[in-house]
């Protein structure tokens, strides 16, 4: 057995109300490929930022030994010192910048007050043939590609002198062919000089065959590692691992609902990648959702979801968009977010800070902001209505607040997504999208967001659900699309459905993979 | 439930209650001086530029924090068109006025589209215009004058942008046991506006309070009415009281004491544009529009506003109000010429930034920009009446604006702890 290079020691990390990591243990040998899967929230993002140092030694309970000794990490440049770099998700390079200029970024070659740009390049240029790229390392960063772009992470990482690396997501934004190539430059790294790494990833197919072990992460604690050097591992398994807990009652019953007429309809549906127009991002997707039907979409973060839903509302996100969109059987064309109100949609976004609420305004302005007409008369506004229209919705959705006066952005985050609800239901549509309406909220709160769903479908509403929990998904619709790489992979009644088949329709497709969630 | 209280009233009314306080202090250093009538009054007409470009550049800061840069020099472009206009070329003064607005609405529709369809950074956009009109202007001035300046403009002209109204004779009153004389209409009007504010306060609150809303204690109801009149009735006053004596020898040898009062043209303007405003921000969905891509351009967006739109009609209506001062400046000194308007868009920008309006937009009201305008101006009036030095003045407004900023900023320091907190907990989330 090799020697252990790193082990992580029942690591406990709380946030206010929040457990993110319950006693975690992980134990990474030398020169091994060690994936970490689990679904998003898991707290795998978070086991690696008390790693690298982003959450500073103390702000954590347990222990982290590195290479024989206990290490108190407070910053990301104390963990880089030993050798542990990690490459995120979201790719940390500056466009306009060479690659011999973002790779030795904070890390300047040449003395203290010079650079030296000869030695910059000569360096850059033999960690780029370490990982197998033949640009020069004088090209901008904007002129590879995104394939190429991930190299250019790794042989900066290579060039800190990088004993354990992380790569957290490293495939998400690759085609098939680049993500091979990103494979395989792993598992050379791992033969030629022994390099140990940590691959987090949603790709089943890619961990398998990547990885020496895999420890599956859930609800913020590690269940299992299976060792897939001493046996073939299935990809079911790490499923049945990913997703074991059961779903209890922690979703209301619906009343008994007659589900109607299709509502809204979305055939073919194709939109492109705003910056790169090559890349399509909702591929030829066909939906439909019916009066008083709670629709689920399910798909990882990066599938298109919310591309999808932005560029139905109005055409918010998203070029070269085609396809057509039915609304009571009748085919419309929504140009602007005002066009997609005014037809009779809503889309209540994943984002409720970034784009959902005016953080520096009260509740009462909020709730009203997507429907002033309602309120107002010859563009004036009638201030009375208005605090009548907030003032009921916050005691019908239980908004906890003193007065509807209050700033949102003094709110806890469930009560600030009951706001944002409120401003879509005032604005009245017959369908409402709703872009994981319940992250980031405690389980109380969510229970409450449950049941005004469920009341929205019993008054008639069309409900899409987008979300990346699978008890959420399975246990709210009536209905559920499984998205996957920009299309609709499968698509099944609640009834039919569990964690396992869901999780399969998505395995099933390949490791292709386009596209990120905006 | 009743969030009334007195601190919240003080928190809200921290500049009103500074300028009060800064105001008293000059009274007393310049031995009253301060608020004798011609004082009071010249702070006005004096000022009158700052309040209108003010409601403009609040407009604008209001979508974002985003300022305009080409307000002085386009005020001086425009003063030296309406010269050219109606000066050289003789065009009647209507269809003068009516070309010289003409020109603004070209001005502002192509920064408007400039800035919110070709997405040029507004403070770039307008320094092309600071740059450009300041030269343009001097050329034209030049070219048409042998002293860089064009007056003579027609009294028809100037009436409608300074002097006063309500001049006759018929229209004063001598007050024989203080030897004061005071034009009526002047009071007349202070008398109406502190009625309608009196009365508009009751009634909303009468309104609040019939429909079960949170309403305010009526006691504050009635001190706020009575700190409002009273500002409104000293202010009537003080201009009511500010003609000319003049004497005149009549034919049988005695002398006839002839008062020449009179109501401001400009402050019926100021009425006007300041009115206009504050009910379009305050009472609108224009406003609210205005107030919301400020607030987060990203929501307004999703939330069915045209965020272009609003840039554009922000822009435009820049350049008419500009157009606007420059014809009240233009009249005041009844000549055009080549330096005026110098630094007013930083006048107006410190006028909103002490006035509370939020730098990165999203929040302001047009009250609170007039008492930053009437608070640097009184600063500025003060200082040159006690005789210190130009440069000393120029010193203690910076700091001024600077401790504005500041005080804004920190008192918004606790909000913002609660947004970490909970931007730390949505982090947990994604990982």
């Amino acid at each position: 057995m090799a020697k252990v290079l790193l082990e992580m020691k029942s690591i406990t990390k709380t946030f206010p109300g929040v457990k993110a990591l319950d006693n975690v243990n992980l134990q990474v040998e030398e020169g091994e490929i060690h994936a970490l899967v689990g679904e998003n929230g898991a707290g795998k993002s978070t086991l690696m930022n008390v790693l690298s140092g982003i959450y500073p030694y103390g702000s954590y309970e347990g222990d982290i030994v590195y290479d024989g000794e206990v290490c108190a990490f407070h910053n990301i440049k104390d963990s880089e010192k030993k050798g542990i770099v990690i490459i995120h998700q979201e790719l940390a390079l500056i466009p306009y910048m060479t690659i011999g200029e973002n790779m030795f970024l904070g890390n300047e070659q040449g003395s203290k007050w010079c650079i030296d740009w000869n030695k910059t390049y000569a360096e850059a240029d033999k960690y780029l043939e370490m990982v197998g790229l033949s640009d020069s390392s004088k090209t901008l960063i904007k002129d590879i590609g995104t394939g190429k772009q991930q190299l250019v992470e790794i042989a900066k990482a290579l060039a800190k002198n990088a004993r354990l690396l992380i790569l957290d997501e490293p495939t998400s934004s690759l085609n098939e062919t680049d993500s091979r190539a990103l494979l395989d430059l792993m598992k050379k790294l791992q033969k030629e000089q022994g390099m140990t790494m940590i691959i987090i990833s949603h790709k089943l197919n890619e961990v398998s065959y990547v990885a020496d072990k895999i420890t599956v992460v859930r609800d913020g604690s590690t269940i299992e590692t299976l060792d897939s050097k001493t046996e073939e591992i299935p990809e079911s398994r790490i499923i049945k691992g990913m997703v074991g807990r059961e779903i209890t009652d922690r979703f209301p019953k619906r009343h008994d609902v007659p589900i109607g007429d299709v509502m809204m309809e979305v055939k073919n549906w194709t939109v492109f990648h705003p910056e790169f127009a090559e890349r399509k991002v909702v591929d030829d997707v066909s939906i439909n959702v019916r009066r008083g039907e709670v629709v689920g979409i399910y798909g990882l973060m990066g599938a298109g979801r919310t591309e999808l839903a932005m560029s139905i509302f109005g055409r918010s996100y998203g070029i070269g968009i085609s396809g057509k969109l039915l609304l009571h059987g009748k085919e419309v064309t929504l140009r602007s977010p005002k066009k997609a109100i005014a037809a009779g949609l809503a889309y209540v976004t994943e984002d409720r800070k970034g784009n959902g609420l005016v953080l520096t305004n009260s509740i009462k302005t909020n709730t009203t902001l997507a429907n002033l007409k309602a309120i107002s008369k010859a563009t004036f506004i009638d201030k009375d209505k208005e605090y009548q229209v907030a003032d009921e919705y916050k005691q019908k959705l239980r908004t906890k607040t003193p007065s509807v006066e209050q700033l949102v952005g003094n709110l806890s985050g469930g009560n600030q997504q009951k706001v944002l609800l409120a401003k879509w239901m005032f604005a009245d549509p017959d369908v409402l999208i709703l872009d994981e309406p319940t992250r980031g909220i405690d389980v109380g709160a969510k229970y409450e967001i449950y049941c005004i769903i469920n009341d929205l479908a019993k008054a008639g509403k069309s409900v899409i659900m987008i979300s990346s929990e699978l008890p959420e998904v399975i246990g709210m619709s009536d209905r559920i699309y499984i998205m996957n790489q920009a299309k609709i992979v499968g698509e099944m009644k609640a009834s039919d459905a569990t964690q396992e088949n869901i999780m399969s329709c998505i395995v099933g497709v390949g490791a292709e993979s386009e596209g990120s969630e905006a | 439930m009743n969030t009334f209280s007195i601190k919240n009233v003080l928190k809200k009314n921290v500049m009103a209650i500074a300028l009060l306080v800064i105001f008293v202090f000059f009274t007393i250093m310049t031995k009253g001086l301060m608020f004798s009538s011609s004082n009071v009054a010249s702070l006005i007409d004096q000022k009158a530029y700052v309040y209108i470009l003010g409601a403009g550049m609040l407009m604008c800061m209001l979508t974002g924090g985003n300022i305009d840069l080409s307000v002085g020099s386009f005020l001086c472009f425009a003063g030296a068109v309406a010269g050219v206009f109606s000066v050289i070329w003789y065009i009647n003064t209507p269809l003068s006025l009516l070309l010289v607005l003409g020109v603004g609405l070209v001005y502002g529709a192509i920064l408007g589209f400039l800035i919110a369809y070709v997405r040029i950074p507004p403070w770039i956009a307008t320094l092309a215009g600071y740059l450009a009109f300041r030269g343009l202007a001097t050329q034209i001035l030049v070219k048409v004058s042998d002293t860089s300046a064009i007056s003579n403009f027609s009294p028809e002209f100037l009436h409608l942008f300074s002097g006063n109204i309500f001049t006759s004779p018929v229209f004063q009153v001598k007050l024989q046991k203080l030897g004061l004389w005071l034009n009526i209409p002047c009071l007349v009007l202070g008398v109406l506006a502190t009625a309608a504010i009196v009365v508009i306060n009751f009634m909303t609150r009468a309104k609040k309070a019939k429909k079960g809303y949170e309403a305010e204690p009526v006691w504050f109801v009635a001190v706020k009415s009575v700190i409002e009149g009273a500002i409104i009735l000293i202010l009537s006053f003080k201009f009511s009281s500010n003609g000319d004596i003049v004497f005149e020898d009549l034919a049988d040898g005695s002398r006839l004491e002839v008062y020449k009062g009179g109501i401001p043209v400009v402050v019926l303007w100021l009425i006007g544009v300041l009115l206009f405003y504050g009910i379009i921000t305050e009472k609108t969905t224009i406003g609210r529009h205005f107030m919301t891509v400020g607030g987060n351009a990203e929501t307004a967006k999703l939330s069915g506003i045209n965020n272009k739109l609003v840039m554009f009609v922000a822009y435009l209506n820049m350049s008419v109000l500009t157009v606007l001062a420059a014809l009240i400046v233009t009249a005041r000194f009844s000549s055009a010429n080549a330096f005026a308007g110098q630094n007013f868009e930083m006048d107006a920008i410190a006028a909103c930034i002490v006035g509370g309006v939020s730098a990165y937009g999203g929040s302001g009201s047009i009250i609170g920009m007039v008492i930053g305008a009437t608070l640097i101006g009184v600063i500025d009036q003060g200082m040159s009446l006690m005789q210190i030095d130009q440069d000393w003045i120029k010193i203690v407004k910076g700091l001024v604006l600077l401790a504005a900023v500041v005080f804004e900023i920190v008192s918004k320091q606790g909000k913002l702890k609660i947004k970490k907190k909970t931007s730390k907990k949505e982090k947990v989330q994604k990982a």
